[in-house]
């Protein structure tokens, strides 16, 4: 297991503060975080090639946070994977082999074996320059797992990736960690981190800001930053107040917006996912308590159907069919309803 | 037809003329110098062994000081560390003082008098007027090529590629040997065909500190101080000859540096 303890780094203008989290032995931890997040600072540090300025690494019991990095133990692919271009790709696997106590018989069945799991037998005589991005992803991989690290750092390796191939390493990835070797992945791609991960850490300006399962994380955004992060844009500062009984969130420029939670703090967090909020040419007659005039500001394609921006004192993002935004002729200027559920709204007060 | 604006034909012929000015006094002593001279000097022992000796002084002073060069090439390329600046310039200091006033500098540094002349002495070895001397001498000014030429080869080699071999558990003295410096090689190699060439084609430096044992250039000198022209535009051909050979041995290896495997990293 692995243990990072009140973890401190400092780069000329950018700073790793106190981070502190554990990966459990066979896990998949994915550090997910915006570019500039400080997510390959950390996997650096950890690899032993960055300085620790305070705190303790601790590996499987063992204080490693001064370890030379070569006696760590701790296996990294780079995000531009790094492959020795002057060596053939059996010679890039075997590289981390040289010196350990094997037989050269040992050493060809563990370069066959590795190089059988990650499909690439047929390029052990290739030099790099005549590999696809994808293949070599594959070597860096294998030349990482043949020293069977206890730990396999990841930096964003789908990164360069096309979707095809995307999936394909993704499947990799599960297969390799079935097999029982502990991952810790970067990246900036929310749905790589909810496909892949059994937990999770958000990084922000050289901080985790939130840790737990992926359900945890982004089922309850502790800010606007880890919201953003999975994909919810109605997120807004707001003052509670009960009135007449109902319990109101004040958001903007005085919407009152009502919700379902209520906490005695007098201020806090709303988010409302895209998904909940319905686009009507006139007012509907529903159970559901906010009802809300606005204009549209924008339409534009969306990863499914389209996404509206609608001005109703705040800006909400609602998520409608191409179907429905071609029935209803939306454009930006046109005034349309929104509806939303007391239910739908969750209020969040801690920051 | 193609029609040429009066810029372009005004940097044409002033790149002709720069052309005409290096090759027309290399073209005029190759014509006034007759085959029969030529092979004549050839065949002229004092000409065989002073060129044998230019060459095998320089190959000497060239492999002998690449030892400490290149890891100072590698210090300069991959280490931050104070006054590095005023290091680099004092590298470059040989190509750009004279290069007599260098050979003078060397004297005093290794003449009998000196602590490094003494610690000769010490062994039996007098550094002036001998191939050690001239091995100084020639080292001194051609340095910084190889010098330079092997720190930009180890700049070129991406540092990732190095953390990726230390991740590998390599130690730092394995990936030096086995990744930064078989990928800045061909720079390395390029800067070694410099100095050497330079080395072979020194003359101020080495006069002060060593007339005798004669090599070439030197030679040339005293042929055309006691002979004339004629008698010093035989060996002088012959050694451009050899020369350019060495020339064009860099210009191919330089070429092929254009396919450096450590630019697709």
């Amino acid at each position: 297991m692995l243990e990072l303890r009140n973890i401190s780094c400092s780069l000329p203008g950018f700073n790793l503060s106190e981070i502190s989290f554990s990966v459990a032995k066979g896990e998949y931890f994915i550090l997910l975080g915006e570019s500039g997040a400080g997510k390959s600072l950390l996997l650096e540090a950890i690899a032993g090639l960055g300085q620790v300025k305070s705190g303790s690494l601790i590996l499987d019991g063992k204080d490693i946070t001064h370890e030379k990095i070569q006696k760590r133990m701790i296996g990294l692919v780079f995000q531009d994977h790094a492959v020795f271009p002057h060596l053939s790709v059996k010679e890039n696997i075997a590289y981390p082999l040289k010196g350990k106590k094997l037989s050269n018989s040992q050493k060809e069945s563990i370069i066959t074996e590795t190089a059988f799991l990650l499909q690439i037998s047929g390029l052990l005589n290739r030099k790099p320059s005549t590999l696809s991005g994808g293949e070599l992803q594959r070597v860096a991989l294998a030349r990482a797992l043949v020293q069977k690290p206890k730990i396999l750092l990841l930096d964003e390796p789908l990164s360069a990736t096309d979707s095809k191939l995307r999936s394909e390493l993704r499947a990799l990835l599960r297969q390799i960690n079935r097999s029982g070797q502990t991952i810790i992945h970067v990246t900036h791609d929310f749905d790589e981190a909810v496909s892949l991960a059994d937990h999770i850490a958000i990084m922000n300006q050289g901080r985790i800001v939130q840790a737990g399962t992926p359900l945890d994380v982004f089922g309850n955004p502790v800010n606007a930053f880890v919201a953003h992060l999975a994909g919810i844009r109605n997120f807004f500062k707001a003052s509670i107040a009960q009135h007449n009984g109902t319990n109101i969130a004040i958001a903007g420029n005085d919407v009152s917006i009502v919700i379902g939670d209520y906490t005695k703090n007098s201020s806090g967090f709303i988010l409302v996912r895209n998904e909940d909020i319905l686009v009507s040419l006139e007012p509907l007659e529903s159970s559901a308590l906010n009802n809300f005039q606005g204009t549209v500001l924008d339409i534009f394609p969306a990863r499914s159907g389209m996404e509206v921006l609608i001005d109703i004192g705040i800006i909400l993002h609602a998520q409608i069919s191409s179907e429905s935004a071609a029935k209803f002729k939306l454009i930006a200027g046109k005034k349309v309803w929104v509806t939303f559920k007391a239910s739908s709204v969750k209020l969040i007060t801690s920051e | 037809m193609k029609h040429f604006s009066p810029f372009q034909i005004a940097i044409s012929l002033a790149g002709a003329l720069i052309l005409l000015f290096i090759v027309a006094p290399l073209v005029g002593m190759f014509i006034a110098t007759s085959p029969s001279d030529l092979f004549a000097t050839a065949k002229d022992v004092e000409v065989q062994e002073s060129i044998k000796l230019t060459i095998w002084v320089s190959l000497a002073a060239t492999v002998i000081f690449a030892l400490a060069a290149i890891p100072l090439a590698y210090l300069l390329a991959r280490k931050e560390f104070p006054l590095k600046s005023i290091v680099s310039g004092v590298i470059d200091l040989p190509v750009v003082i004279p290069h007599s006033a260098a050979g003078i500098a060397i004297l005093g540094f290794v003449s009998r008098d000196s602590v490094v002349g003494k610690m000769g002495s010490a062994v039996g070895l007098n550094f002036v007027g001998h191939p050690s001397g001239i091995a100084i001498a020639m080292a001194f000014v051609s340095l910084p090529f190889l010098i330079n030429a092997a720190r930009d080869g180890f700049i070129g080699v991406p540092v990732r590629l190095e953390k990726a071999a230390l991740t590998l558990g390599a130690s730092p003295t394995r990936v030096f040997f086995t990744i930064s410096l078989p990928l800045a090689w061909r720079s390395i190699v390029s800067g070694l065909i410099l100095m050497f060439a330079r080395g072979m084609s020194e003359f101020g430096a080495v006069i002060m500190v060593a007339y005798h044992p004669m090599i070439t250039p030197v030679l040339i000198y005293e042929r055309f101080g006691s002979f004339g022209l004629t008698y010093a535009r035989p060996v002088s051909v012959l050694f451009i000859l050899i020369s350019l050979t060495v020339f064009i041995a860099l210009r191919l290896l330089s070429r092929n540096k254009s396919q450096n495997p450590s630019t697709h990293a």
